[in-house]
């Protein structure tokens, strides 16, 4: 069982197989969270070093926590703090880092591509935590694992992507993950929001969300960055509010029993209202604790070895 | 060619074997759990529980079970390549604290797997003991571990194969070179 790379940089190359084989992966890890000791042994004496270039506090530490109960070192490098501002380079940051032995280099940045920088330039796994507007594969891997879990198929479900989808690399591992999975995606939001041509990607595209809402089994609410405002994307925030907020009315004209996610952070009263995401529907907080399972089983999944051999022992 | 080491009758004496023992050692205890090692340990301890239940004759005995993996304690995960292995559930579902646990697998060998079983059940809490049942026993140590029940000792430096009917054509346990 492996997911036959070094790096996770994007969900964009990988198949039906190795998402399976994330999927299989996962449960025993977060059943680790139950237990008194929620640690295993398996990364001990492997370092891990996140490397976030943006803020961020929930997907690092969930990362951090991800890789502390595999028993791996963790270090966690804030770039505002870091020699970067002194005109280091990115590789030779990551070189630095390698140098000092890191097993793995988790980074965000907000420029798409750079993850993959590194991975060509390092023998480290590197994971990529977000980039630019790119992708963001272990929150693609975490909704895609939440809805398996909760909905126990991916294949045929009708998921629904809200909101911001041009800025979005959350949207954008959604998509390569759930269309691959079988899974019917379709996206609404303001067409200003919508990436030109996201048709070609099998994704039907919805401009009303009322209409939207009415097939969707999961319906993934995507963060508003408040910004885009001032970049005239949308003309305010009321009418924004007034077409795409995800209100009890809304939810009211899907199915019973949809499921609503958001990656968060949420903006309450703005993308979702506060009614909504403390439903019963809302699954938020579980995807949080999924996503450290999540995170566990891809470190596992890549942990990075040297030699090749069968090994046995009874 | 391989060889037989124990057949489906053999098989089945060896189970009966342990269970007896496991009774006569455990017969004042309230506080008997028994926890299988994936995979074929799983199935050895479901057969022992059973033989346990039908020799003490009462259907009200309900032995606590449990099953475990130890992949995330191996201390050769290095040696896999990128082709990790499969992990299985581990269910504890009971208190191990103050229990007299007795831990399943099919086969001892160097006693790597057991050392990892044991790390696994101490981070579920403090049992009052732990007993060790293998079904077969080949010998070569390379950690000081021995079981407290053995269906059958058999010296081999060659792997040993355990088929049990729940997932093979019968019970046997061949050598296979």
């Amino acid at each position: 069982m492996s997911l036959n790379r070094k790096d996770l940089l994007g969900l964009e190359h990988l198949d039906k197989k190795d998402f399976q084989t994330v999927l299989d992966s996962v449960k025993p890890f977060k059943s680790l969270f139950t237990r008194s000791v929620k640690k295993a042994p398996t990364l001990i004496g492997k370092t891990v070093v996140t490397l976030f270039y943006e803020p961020s506090t929930r997907t690092r530490t969930s990362f951090e926590i991800a890789a502390k109960r595999l028993s791996a070192d963790v270090v966690n490098i804030s770039v505002s703090a870091s020699s970067v501002v002194k005109g280091e380079s990115l590789i030779d940051t990551g070189k630095t880092l390698e140098a000092m032995k890191a097993d793995y280099i988790i980074i965000r940045h907000s420029m798409a591509g750079t993850p993959d920088i590194l991975a060509r330039n390092l023998s480290a796994s590197i994971i990529n935590a977000g980039d630019g507007f790119h992708e963001h594969p272990t929150q693609g891997l975490l909704d895609l694992y939440t809805m398996y879990e909760k909905k126990k198929r991916i294949e045929g479900l009708k998921i629904l992507l809200v909101g911001d989808i041009l800025h979005s690399r959350v949207a954008k591992s959604n998509i390569w993950a759930l269309t691959k999975m079988g899974a019917e995606v379709a996206v609404a939001g303001p067409p200003t929001l919508i990436p030109p041509q996201i048709e070609g990607l099998g994704v039907k595209v919805h401009y009303n969300l009322d209409e939207a809402i009415k097939e969707a089994d999961v319906v993934n609410i995507l963060r508003i960055q408040l910004e885009r405002q001032q970049e005239n994307l949308f003309p305010s925030v009321h009418e924004y509010v007034e077409l795409y907020q995800l209100t009890k009315e809304r939810l009211a004209k899907a199915k019973s029993g949809v499921m609503v996610m958001h990656p968060g952070p949420m903006n309450r009263g703005i993308e979702i209202s506060s009614d909504v995401a403390d439903s019963q529907n809302a699954v938020i907080n579980e995807q949080v604790t999924n996503g450290i399972a999540v995170r566990m089983a891809v470190l596992y999944l890549l942990k990075p070895t040297k030699v090749k051999k069968n090994a046995s022992s009874n | 060619m391989s060889e037989i080491i124990l057949n489906a009758g053999t098989f089945q004496k060896a189970i009966e074997k342990i269970s007896k023992e496991v009774i006569e050692k455990n017969k004042n205890s309230k506080d008997l759990a028994i926890v299988g090692i994936h995979n074929k340990g799983v199935i050895i301890a479901k057969r022992i529980i059973s033989e346990i239940t039908k020799l003490s004759l009462s259907e009200e005995l309900k032995i606590p079970f449990g099953t475990l993996d130890i992949t995330l304690y191996r201390d050769d995960i290095d040696d896999f390549g990128s082709d990790m292995p499969i992990i299985k559930d581990t269910v504890i579902p009971f208190d191990i604290s103050k229990k007299n646990i007795v831990l399943v697998d099919d086969v001892l060998y160097t006693g790597r797997t057991v050392r990892a079983a044991l790390d696994v059940l101490m981070d579920f809490g403090r049992p009052k003991s732990i007993q060790l049942a293998v079904l077969v026993d080949r010998g070569y140590r390379e950690l000081p571990i021995e079981a407290n029940y053995v269906g059958v000792r058999c010296l081999s430096k060659e792997n040993i194969k355990v088929e049990c009917c729940e997932t093979d054509k019968e019970d046997r346990v061949i050598t296979i070179k």
